[in-house]
């Protein structure tokens, strides 16, 4: 799994040239406070991957970490040091709970030539890493692990470093695997949520549907509504959707598509509850609501950690490409019994609208006339409701996330960004890239708009022209200055 | 049993006239619903009492023999009376018109007048034993003019003023009915049809009886409701009613069949367009509503009774007149009387008492006894006088202690909506055609009538949803559930959404601090757009401040709203952006220089103010052919500050030509 190919995003290889890319060298946690004297360092260290390491080196790293953001704070009190680039990685640091410090060590991507006499020589890029996307994939780190877990002052409450410890080894420890350092990009720095296109009507009667579904089932506290892992509805406040979409999209979604892929007497769909009267299956819990001996385990999640600290079971129920998250008070004991009455009661209706969206998602999509290949491709940002749409990407895979554009392109996207996050003004970039590829950035308030286009021999004004073209169609319904 | 309990009642201010006795004779005229009291031959006097006029026509006639029918005419022109099974007589009640008595004498010989109709004031039809005659009056000439007659043996016959039908029974069994009609001098025969009669043994000869037969408009259409007081096809014992549908063309048809369930002595009234079955063996009355869902064959549809048999509720007879004493309590009425006497519709008399009534339905106990709310909804959107019983039920199930589930809330929501949207369409349909002047010539556009039924936003908001919200009590989730589903419906019925309704939402919304439920609300526009809207997202900025863009947003889609978006804009001191907006619409001639460079002040940015005044100084150069404010605009101020920052060299200079 850990061993994703090499160079997936890299483009072209040249003839005498291996291209290595960017992998994770690093990640620990630790906390100052706990080994403040000489010799007790150690204690400092809650978590350290790979375990592998001396503890000598263990100890020499993290109090270099220390010892620079220690050091950087003298110039800047109120935000100590992000990063630190030196040829061969780059560090990342976070302090995401007070005196817990997260660290992500990256090396830089690797240009491997043949000199001629044979010898490999090693060119490290020393530029090539965005630092808005390794520390957002630092702090989503923090994000999945408190989802999961709770927040570390918590398990330091609950049962001392011991059991902060035994959370962090045992999180972390499969978690790290499933970073693909090399396929992060401007998406992992929004951290957004892509919403499901959809007429009034048929919201309302998801509306409908999901409240429904809350009174009968009384006890569960939140519900969201996605499809076709989009996002519809969310009782959730936004910070906790958009972690728990990242997790339902690149992890739990993506592990139970194979099942849905298998035709109907495939072994696999075999194994699972025959229904009749509808395509309900729960994706958390029971696989088998007929076998007696089935467990009703379900994930646990902590939310609005800051103030009321909710600690839930994650029920997650599909039906065809409808899926819908029950979140019920951890305290609840949860019974086969229940899991058979919700299978009972929103598997049939949430069949039927299940086939009523797709239904009308189809007439949409028919009205809106055959969408031709367009001759741009975009990435939209909304800081305010976290809205993402990108042409760009394609589906998402629980390995890596495919662009359809030229990494050198991605990277040029990164650096506009960070352009725009230096200012607070509206402003607009226009970049002429490699190839024919013009990049244009935009931002209006809190919106963000990203063009590439690749048209002949245009110029600026034709480009300008294109883009507002663009504007005009595809945003013309929300208020964004051009 | 409490009063709560029983949903038919009589009329509480009856017609009171004198009771029939050997020396009064007391007659009912369906028609007008008069009832004539006749002293001694009329000799001592005729009161006639109708059921909207309290005052009585009181007048004399000479006892000419014993009366055997007697009527008005429509809006009481013309007295007729028969006394004779061979003539009528006829009294003028018209002023100027003489009031000497006239007669006529049936057209047939050796009939039998079995009794006449009124059809309008001055036209008659005589019913005989061998046809039926329809005469036109001519009061002034005391004389009358027969219009038409046809011949045709006649057993009984019956007469429904409302539709100005005569059912004629013909042949041996009683059971062919002639319907006849009339309008305006005109008399048209309709298809005959057949009763079928119960099977019976061969030996004892059943026939139809006038008794088991009565004529009513129920819904518009006109009925012959047949009493069958043995089921013909099912082995069931009970009686049953038979509704034949008698349209103005076409034939008759058997169409509903109300099941009764039991056996006994019946009597049939109409109230608000449903059929009362009183059985006098129970003194109990049970109700059916034909438009209620029921079971169909094929051919017929079986209907049962909406609710358990009930009695009238009980009814106390004032102690009436100056002489009662006052410490002499009210008498109870006997109801369900073998003396009671029962005309269509709605009329019960007692001849014997002197009373006659009106029958009404109380809905209000309805309510409890129909606990399908579904069903219930369909009840009441029937009746004439359901709006606040409907509210009623609308908030009672939004209550605490009643509260019903959302899919039965949704259910009462749709049946409303669907008869509010009918008649939004008819209200549509007619304006339309009102507009292309259709009106007067098109007597088939049908005049708008607005029934209670149809309850609209405002009402529900009023009466139900604003109260509803006001509750403290209520978990916030049921009442933005309860909104949201009055919202779907009323989208699903293509009906626009009130505003006041999406700011009750969003008024809930803030006061749980759901600030990102609404934001997904307004995302996915189920909050339509609209002027006051987005001024109420504007001022919620402070609490969530998304909100700002959110109303940006839902102005620009208004597209009617530029100048707001340019204000907003301007308070947020991005002067730079609201100048781009206004250009980008073209706008950018017409707007205030004095206001954007007002703005730009404020803002302190001496490069923003430079960049401002520089685009005017570029727009008076273009408009006017020189960079210069006119003093019209008000701008001496700022252009002293240009100077006094930039310098005076700073200015543009004009260009000439």
């Amino acid at each position: 799994m850990a061993a994703a190919t090499a160079g997936a995003g890299a483009g072209a290889w040249a003839a005498q040239e291996k291209q290595f890319p960017p992998a994770l060298l690093s990640f620990f946690i630790y906390n100052p406070r706990f080994g403040p004297r000489e010799g007790e360092e150690e204690n400092k260290i809650l978590f350290y991957h790979p375990n592998e390491v001396e503890k000598n080196e263990k100890i020499r790293n993290v109090g270099l970490c220390e010892a620079i953001v220690q050091f950087t704070r003298t110039f800047s009190p109120s935000k100590p040091a992000k990063s630190l680039h030196t040829q061969k990685n780059r560090q990342f640091f976070n302090e995401p709970e007070e005196n817990f410090w997260m660290v992500m060590v990256v090396r830089n991507p690797i240009i491997e030539k043949q000199s001629k006499d044979g010898k490999p020589i090693v060119e490290y890029q020393e530029e090539e890493l965005l630092d808005k996307v390794y520390s957002s994939v630092l702090q989503q780190c923090y994000s999945m692990y408190k989802l999961f877990n709770g927040t570390f002052l918590k398990a330091m409450e609950d049962g001392g470093v011991k059991l902060l410890k035994e959370r962090l080894e045992k999180f972390f420890h499969r978690y790290l695997q499933t970073l693909h350092l090399q396929s992060c990009d401007l998406l992992d720095i929004f951290g957004g949520i892509s919403f499901f296109p959809l007429d009034k009507m048929t919201y309302l009667k998801i509306q409908s549907f999901i409240n429904r579904m809350e009174e009968s089932l009384n006890i569960v506290k939140y519900t969201a509504f996605l499809y076709n892992d989009q996002l519809i509805w969310s009782g959730l406040e936004q910070d906790d959707m958009r972690i728990l979409y990242k997790y339902l999209t690149t992890s739990l979604f993506p592990r139970h598509i194979e099942p849905e892929l298998a035709g109907r007497d495939s072994p696999i769909r075999a194994e699972m509850p025959g229904n009749l009267q509808h395509y309900g299956r729960f994706l958390t819990g029971p696989l088998n609501l007929n076998d007696p001996e089935a467990k009703c385990r379900f994930p646990k999640i902590f939310v609005n950690t800051d103030d009321t600290y909710e600690e839930l079971h994650l029920i997650v129920y599909k039906a065809m490409s409808a899926a819908v998250c029950f979140m019920i008070d951890a305290s609840i004991q949860l019974t086969l019994d229940f899991c058979r009455r919700l299978d009972s009661i929103v598997g049939p209706q949430l069949t039927v609208l299940a086939s009523d969206i797709c239904e009308q998602f189809n007439i949409n999509k028919r009205m809106s006339g055959s969408e031709k290949e367009p001759q741009f491709k975009f990435i939209y940002f909304n800081h305010m409701n976290l809205a993402e749409k990108s042409t760009i990407h394609m589906r998402k895979t629980p390995s890596v996330s495919l662009t359809s554009v030229h990494p050198d392109l991605m990277k040029i996207l990164g650096d506009i960004n960070s352009d725009f996050t230096r200012v607070d003004e509206d402003e607009e970039i226009i970049v002429k890239a490699m190839s024919d590829y013009w990049v244009v950035g935009k931002k209006s308030d809190q919106r963000e708009l990203y063009v590439i286009l690749n048209q002949k021999n245009a110029n600026l004004i034709e480009v300008n022209e294109e883009v507002k073209k663009l504007c005009a169609t595809q945003f013309n319904n929300i208020f964004f200055l051009d | 049993m409490s009063e709560e309990d029983y949903y038919l009642e009589l009329c509480e201010r009856p017609v009171q006239f004198e009771k029939a006795n050997p020396v009064n004779c007391v007659f009912f005229d369906e028609a007008n619903k008069q009832v004539f009291a006749v002293r001694s031959g009329g000799a001592t006097g005729v009161v006639v009492k109708g059921p909207d006029d309290r005052n009585p026509i009181s007048f004399r006639m000479d006892d000419k023999g014993e009366v055997k029918c007697i009527k008005f005419s429509l809006e009481n022109k013309i007295l007729a009376v028969q006394r004779t099974s061979k003539t009528v007589d006829f009294c003028n009640f018209i002023p100027d018109n003489s009031q000497l008595e006239y007669t006529q004498e049936c057209k047939t010989k050796n009939a039998n007048i079995l009794g006449f109709c009124w059809t309008s004031s001055t036209e008659i039809v005589f019913i005989t034993d061998q046809g039926i005659e329809f005469y036109q009056v001519l009061p002034e000439k005391r004389t009358l003019k027969l219009l038409k007659s046809h011949n045709i043996n006649v057993n009984w016959y019956m007469y429904c003023p409302e539709s100005a039908v005569i059912l004629l029974s013909t042949t041996v069994l009683e059971n062919v009915l002639q319907p006849f009609y009339f309008r305006a001098g005109t008399m048209s025969k309709l298809p005959k049809f057949e009763i079928e009669l119960p099977a019976a043994p061969k030996s004892t000869k059943l026939s139809l009886s006038e008794r088991d037969i009565a004529m009513a408009t129920i819904y518009g259409q006109l009925y012959v409701l047949f009493l069958r007081h043995h089921s013909r096809t099912s082995n069931s014992t009970g009686a049953e009613v038979v509704l034949y549908h008698l349209p103005r063309e076409g034939a008759c048809k058997k169409m509903h069949i109300l099941k009764l369930n039991r056996t006994g002595k019946f009597a049939l009234n109409v109230v608000d367009n449903l059929v009362v079955v009183h059985h006098q063996d129970t003194e109990t009355s049970v109700i059916f509503d034909i438009k209620l869902r029921g079971e169909f064959d094929g051919t017929v549809t079986f209907h049962h009774p909406v609710l358990p048999a009930r009695s009238i509720q009980p009814y106390q007879i004032p102690m009436a007149g100056p002489a009662a004493v006052t410490s002499q309590s009210p008498v109870p009425c006997k109801l369900y009387s073998s003396s009671w006497i029962v005309f269509q519709p709605d009329i019960i008399i007692s001849a014997s008492q002197g009373y006659l009534w009106n029958l009404q339905v109380k809905l209000e106990p309805i309510v409890k006894l129909l606990p399908d709310k579904g069903r219930l909804m369909d009840f009441l959107l029937q009746r004439k006088e359901c709006k606040m019983v409907i509210l009623s039920v609308c908030s009672q199930m939004l209550s605490e202690a009643d509260r019903a589930t959302l899919p039965v809330i949704a259910t009462v929501f749709d049946k409303l909506n669907h008869e509010y949207k009918k008649y939004l369409d008819a209200e549509q349909s007619y304006t339309a055609a009102a507009e292309a002047g259709q009106s007067r010539s098109n007597p088939l556009l049908k005049r708008l009538v607005r029934t209670q039924a149809v309850l609209d936003q405002s009402d529900v908001y009023t009466h139900v949803l604003s109260p509803f919200v006001e509750k403290k009590e209520m978990p916030h989730k049921f009442v933005i559930a309860v909104l949201m589903e009055y919202i779907r419906s009323l989208n699903q019925f293509q009906i626009a959404v009130q505003h006041y309704l999406h700011e009750l939402v969003i008024k809930t919304l803030v006061q749980h601090n759901l600030f990102y439920t609404l934001h997904q609300f307004l995302q996915y526009h189920v909050l339509s757009d609209s002027k006051p809207l987005a001024c109420l997202l504007l001022s919620l900025e402070s609490f969530y401040p998304p909100a700002h863009q959110l109303s940006l947003d839902m102005l620009k889609r208004l597209s009617t709203a530029n100048d707001e978006i340019v204000e907003v804009l301007l308070s947020k001191h991005q002067v730079l952006a609201a100048l781009r907006f206004i250009r980008g619409i073209g706008g950018h001639d017409n707007i205030s220089a004095r206001k954007f460079l007002d703005a730009a002040k404020q803002t302190e940015d001496n490069m923003l103010f430079y960049t401002i005044f520089r685009f005017f100084e570029q727009r008076n150069q273009r408009l006017r052919g020189s960079p210069n404010f006119t003093p019209g605009e008000h701008c001496e101020e700022h252009v002293a500050f240009f100077k006094q920052v930039f310098g005076d060299q700073a200015l543009m200079r004009p260009t000439t030509f």
